[in-house]
């Protein structure tokens, strides 16, 4: 094994349950992103851009999905000899012993052989829930200029955010002296970005040192706290580029509409720091005689032959003769039957909406099972969905299934309400 | 596995004029996301050939470069896999292939070395999609010592005197074939596509090449007419091949049809080396009607009838008709585009107008600054 001077381990396992039905058969990681992406596509292209090409991906959360995007790394170029992905999920160990991941920092806990075999110097941290191009080599090299045990990446927010965040207050060279969870009094505005490097050998013998007190071993929690009490050296490394979170339905949908302005804040479109994902085949998109599109973008093997506006569109979605789609998100393999009017809609993948179907109708009423996630007027259709013909559905609504005419009152779903049909056989 | 693949793509043409000044037929971009090699390397990963070798020799630089790793069609393989040949020096050997037969003879190790039973031949030129075994299945049940792959022009606007025309008895059997014939005997052309026994393939080449025969049709087939039983098979689906500018641009245009698309959404897919490019950006002025679009490509202005491939920039006001638009291409504001053929990284400045005939498309070289 050639050593390596930094390996990442990315923490895939969330489910990330804001996002609702998207994640209802996906692990977040693994959401469609800008019409081509998946999410944890931004930081593995950030590895490989940052030339760290060993990386292990915990999974734990409906990973199939994941499962086949990531391959055996092909889409990152990490289908190398040395190094590459390894996906690792939860395992069980002699005599029946071996648990799920219960926290961020058991999780790495539990892999503590793999990251001995790879035998790096250092360990980057990363959880795949956000939109962002990052450089770790230069964080490396900013923890290696300050002989850090711990580099965190830190985010400057407004100090109102900043009770939403991990908190770190630091010294006026940004070393870190206190870490706060969600301050209700925040004295710094620093918050943590969930990206770590440590150097492997404190890592490791904070993680054993932990999972003897917590069964639930947690960075935030407990390794940083402990490790600021043991006197270590952390610092704080400040990002100052575009850094999205995309955990809720109304941040995952303004953060795709984002990327269709004319100068977007996040470029897709230049070549240096490119975000690499899996293309398996790849048609160009087809535009009919009597489509019209207006700011949008559309992704290869699309077709369109319908009026579009300001949507994102994915791989290989078919958009039939009359149909008007307006904000929407239409991810890959959908097909949007002729007739049908979308507003403020998101479509997991492979799902039919049938012809006629009217959705984004009606008043804002909040979703009634799950007020929470679904309350900005946005309604969305699970993956591998059918609408059938003729349907009007309101706003904050949820379908998921193949459902049937009956399954609807009068062929509407008003807002706030949900149509869910889990399979039998599962 | 029944059968290895060879694809010819060592072909350059005068009729492709600058087009193929830098590159061979083979590599020409295809249909906004693919190279005209595809069609046919996909066909075999399709048919289940795992074992094809690529005979190149003009000007390979960018075919090199696609094929550069076979994992995209499947052919990254321990046994078989994906072979690149292109002329070599030996000691008793200082010359290019001079001639199809030539260069498969010179590669004759890799014939010897295979165990399958059959040789799929086809050109890396031609645009098409089909199951190479059903053509084995039919030579094996006709019996036949070659096959070759047919399609009927009747009543197109082909000019069969372009092509090889062969004629057939009502068993199919091959009675005549000649190439580009002054008058041709029947409408029947050959689509290059040949199934042979690979040890009747060894042994005709070692016939012929040391005689001087290098050419494959001429000393190959025609030469051993009569001699060896060959048969035609029909295939009447889309086909057409890359010989003039005209047809490159036919070709391109004829994916704005459904039916001929389909052969690009359906399964079994047609497979290229991916870029991972953004998808395609429609800015507010954009109108785009009856167009194929690359991914990364970004539109300000008008686009119609045309194939875009992949990076292409067309600025506000400007409008692009009945044109091909390839890698990389800018074309600034105010531009009008119209029946041409526009190379890769071409930059049209602000205002510029490009106009081509309807039958005659203006073609842009590659790299130019207008």
């Amino acid at each position: 094994m050639r050593k390596k001077e930094m390996m990442a381990m990315l923490l895939a396992g969330g489910q990330g349950s804001r996002l609702g039905i998207l994640t209802m058969d996906k692990a977040k990681p693994a959401v469609a992103f800008g019409g081509k992406y998946r999410i944890i596509d931004f930081p593995m292209s950030n590895c490989v851009n940052s030339g760290v090409d060993t990386v292990g991906v915990l999974t734990q959360y409906q990973p199939l999905t994941l499962n086949k995007h990531i391959g055996i790394g092909m889409p990152w170029d990490m289908d190398t000899k040395y190094g590459g992905v390894s996906v690792l999920p939860p395992r069980q160990t002699e005599g029946e012993k071996g648990s799920w991941y219960s926290g961020t920092a058991n999780a790495i806990y539990q892999n503590i052989d793999y990251i001995d075999a790879q035998d790096p110097e250092y360990v980057l941290i990363l959880s795949g829930d956000h939109i962002y191009k990052m450089d770790y080599a230069a964080m490396l090299a900013f923890h290696k200029k300050n002989n850090c045990d711990v580099t965190i990446a830190v985010l400057e927010v407004t100090l109102e955010e900043a009770s939403r965040f991990g908190i770190m207050n630091a010294d006026e060279n940004d070393k870190i002296y206190e870490f706060e969870e969600k301050p209700a009094e925040p004295k710094s505005n620093l918050a943590s970005m969930g990206i770590y490097i440590f150097t492997w050998k404190e890592l490791r013998k904070a993680l054993i040192a932990d999972n003897a007190l917590h069964a639930d071993s947690d960075f935030g929690k407990h390794i940083i706290p402990a490790m600021l009490d043991q006197g270590k050296t952390l610092y704080a490394y400040r990002f100052k580029d575009y850094w999205k979170d995309v955990g809720t339905i109304e941040s995952y949908w303004a953060a795709n509409m984002e990327l269709i302005r004319t100068l977007p804040e996040f470029n897709l479109y230049e070549d240096f720091w490119k975000i690499y994902t899996n293309s398996d085949n790849q048609p160009p998109q087809y535009t009919g005689p009597d489509a019209s599109v207006r700011t949008c973008i559309i992704s290869e093997g699309a077709q369109i032959y319908g009026t579009l506006e300001h949507s994102v569109i994915s791989k290989n979605v078919v958009i039939e003769e009359g149909t008007y789609i307006k904000d929407s998100i239409i991810m890959e393999g959908c097909v949007i039957k002729k007739g049908s009017v979308l507003d403020r809609c998101i479509v997991d993948q492979n799902t039919v909406i049938g012809e006629n179907v009217r959705i984004g109708e009606g008043d804002n009423i909040p979703n009634d099972r799950k007020p929470k996630i679904y309350n900005t007027g946005i309604s969305v259709i699970g993956s591998n969905t059918v609408v059938p013909d003729n349907i009007s559905i309101g706003k904050n609504c949820v379908v998921y299934g193949k459902t049937k005419p009956e399954d609807y009152a009068d062929n509407q779903l008003a807002s706030g309400q949900s149509v869910i049909i889990e399979e039998a056989s599962l | 596995m029944k059968a290895i693949g060879i694809i010819l793509a060592g072909g350059n043409s005068e009729r492709l004029k600058n087009l193929c000044k830098v590159r061979a037929i083979a590599a020409m971009p295809m249909a906004g996301s693919y190279r005209a090699i595809d069609f046919a390397l996909s066909n075999m990963s399709n048919s289940g050939i795992t074992k094809v070798a690529v005979i190149t020799q003009y000007n390979s630089r960018s075919l090199q470069d696609h094929l550069s790793s076979a994992k995209w069609w499947d052919l990254d393989r321990k046994e078989g896999g994906l072979y690149i040949f292109t002329p070599f020096l030996t000691s008793s050997n200082n010359f290019w292939f001079r001639g199809v037969a030539d260069s498969i003879y010179q590669n004759i190790s890799f014939l010897k070395r295979s165990h399958e039973q059959y040789v799929v031949i086809v050109s890396g030129d031609a645009i098409y999609k089909m199951d190479y075994n059903k053509i084995i299945d039919y030579h094996i049940q006709k019996g036949a010592d070659v096959t070759i792959v047919s399609q009927n022009c009747e009543g197109t606007s082909r000019d069969v005197h372009d092509y090889g025309v062969m004629t057939c008895d009502e068993n199919m059997k091959i009675t005549s074939f000649e190439e580009k014939p002054i008058e041709a005997k029947s409408s029947n052309i050959s689509l290059g596509i040949y199934v042979i026994k690979r040890s009747l393939l060894i042994k005709l080449l070692e016939n012929a090449i040391p005689k001087g025969y290098y050419d494959f049709v001429k000393d190959i087939i025609r030469r051993n007419m009569g001699k060896i039983t060959m048969y035609g098979y029909m295939f009447d689906e889309y086909w057409n091949t890359l010989n003039s500018v005209e047809a490159y641009m036919q070709t391109n245009m004829d994916f704005l049809k459904p039916e001929v698309r389909r052969m690009l959404v359906t399964e079994p897919f047609i497979d290229s080396k991916p870029s991972d490019d953004p998808p395609a950006k429609y800015n507010s002025g954009a109108t785009v009607k009856n167009a194929l679009i690359g991914t990364g490509t970004i539109i300000d202005g008008t686009v119609t009838n045309s194939v875009l491939f992949r990076k292409v920039f067309v600025g506000e006001g400007s409008s692009v008709n009945n044109s091909i638009i390839m890698k990389s291409s800018y074309i600034g504001k105010g531009c009008r585009i119209e029946n041409a053929i526009i190379d890769k990284e071409v930059v049209v400045g602000d205002g510029k107008e490009v106009i081509g005939e309807p039958d005659n498309p203006i073609v842009i070289e590659k790299g130019v600054v207008l």
